[in-house]
């Protein structure tokens, strides 16, 4: 492939949204009331809608006859790049929405700057999907507050979520290889730049919702070399299951 | 994300030409195709033409063949791949052969809705998107701006930031009690 580093770095973003995409999407009928079973999977809608156009455009970098869906579906575990914070089970509805919230934050200050991207087919998506994502930001954002600041229960499973959680949030800005390939070219966002800003903003909604933000200095890491947590597989046997049981087939 | 067998693919051009078309916000539309055009509703808002809702962004025609491109109001919209299809069969019913094509920029904003539209929108009972500054308060600090499609009072509150599609949020009349979908504002 002429253009791997680019491949590889439209799959460091794409993977993301594909399986967070997934995980709030099986939240379908199991949602803890209609309103936020609705608003996961329509979350979940937004996101297979931004990977679509990621893996179209991947799939032509690559030149070959993959398609979006081949690279959807029929890649192997250990050739997802997606952060280990996005692949966390949906253990309840705090930890849901702190692991929306952990990474909407990201999500939002990245698209900011992918929109700058001399890529323009990257900027034409970041821009389409900024609008959503904020949208995504005031909803999780709002859930940490009612549940930080809510009842001495409530307010215990958020901190929980979010001191579980937090492990997960460093490596959000670790450089891969594409990334720093595609920095130099001026296509790729330094997500080193995010990091500072980023626990700031958390930290000021964490600080609204009477939550603590955690001291912890050791975070893991992995996905973004392809190395994940037990969880992935269990998903991605769920995601793949059609194709690989039905190879081929369509709607 | 499995494809339907003719699902419309995205126009993802990198090259200085196709930029110049990415970042116009002028619709390019042949006068002769608008009356078939308007006729195409979006699927999920029968009430509602593609025109009106402002998805269109150019239709020519070119010998034989009628291009358009249309533009997605959510990038997962389910219903694009139905309004290309009722595109083509429209066209085809017309007398002409077409290609779809679906572009991202400029992305789809609700100031693309045209007063007839809005005004389809409210009459099929679902209130139309206010301005964006509007918006946040109405969503976040439970202002009464949003003006029941029933019964026109303001006295209306947020339900669910999400209702029955991605375009649509839950709010309920605190008048006349009837529940009722805000179309979302998007700039």
């Amino acid at each position: 492939m002429k253009n791997k580093n680019l491949y590889n770095y439209i799959l460091g973003i794409a993977d993301n949204s594909l399986i967070l995409g997934q995980r709030l999407g099986s939240l379908t009928g199991h949602g803890p009331s209609l309103e936020t079973d609705i608003a996961c999977t329509n979350m979940s809608l937004d996101l297979f809608g931004q990977v679509r156009s990621y893996y179209q455009y991947a799939a032509k970098i690559a030149g070959d006859n993959r398609t979006e869906d081949d690279i959807a579906m029929l890649r192997k575990e250990r050739e997802y790049v997606n952060v280990l914070l996005v692949e966390q089970p949906n253990t309840d509805f705090a930890y849901t929405m702190a692991r929306q919230f952990l990474f909407d934050v990201y999500h939002l200050s990245f698209l900011q700057e992918l929109q700058k991207s001399k890529d323009l087919t990257l900027s034409a998506i970041a821009n389409k999907s900024i609008k959503e994502v904020s949208y995504h930001l005031r909803f999780s954002s709002d859930w940490i507050k009612r549940l930080g600041d809510g009842t001495a229960v409530s307010h215990q499973k958020m901190q929980d979520a979010i001191d579980g959680l937090w492990t997960y949030t460093d490596e959000l800005f670790h450089q891969t290889e594409a990334d720093k390939a595609m920095v130099a070219e001026g296509i790729g966002v330094d997500v080193t730049l995010l990091k500072e800003a980023y626990y700031e903003k958390v930290k000021a909604i964490l600080d609204e919702s009477t939550l603590q933000t955690p001291e912890s200095k050791w975070f893991q890491k992995g996905g973004k070399e392809g190395v994940h947590t037990e969880h992935l597989g269990y998903l991605l046997a769920e995601l793949q299951y059609m194709q690989r049981a039905y190879p081929n087939m369509e709607w | 994300m499995v494809s339907r067998t003719n699902k419309i693919e995205c126009h993802l051009e990198s090259s200085r030409e196709v930029s110049i078309i990415m970042t116009t916000t002028e619709q390019n539309i042949d006068e002769i195709l608008i009356p078939i055009l308007e006729k195409v509703s979006d699927p999920e808002i029968p009430v509602l033409s593609i025109m009106d809702m402002g998805v269109v962004r150019t239709a020519v025609i070119e010998k034989d063949m009628v291009k358009i491109q249309i533009t997605p109001t959510y990038s997962g919209c389910p219903a694009m791949d139905v309004i290309g299809d009722d595109i083509k069969s429209a066209l085809k019913a017309a007398g002409y052969d077409s290609e779809i094509e679906l572009i991202l920029a400029p992305a789809w904003t609700t100031d693309w809705i045209t007063p007839r539209g809005r005004k389809a929108l409210e009459d099929y009972g679902i209130a139309a998107p206010l301005n964006a500054e509007a918006d946040i308060s109405v969503l976040l600090e439970g202002k009464r701006l949003v003006k029941c499609p029933q019964c026109g009072s303001t006295n209306t509150r947020l339900v669910s930031q999400f209702g029955s599609t991605a375009c649509k949020a839950q709010f309920q009349c605190d008048d006349c009690q009837e529940p009722f979908d805000y179309f979302k504002c998007l700039k």
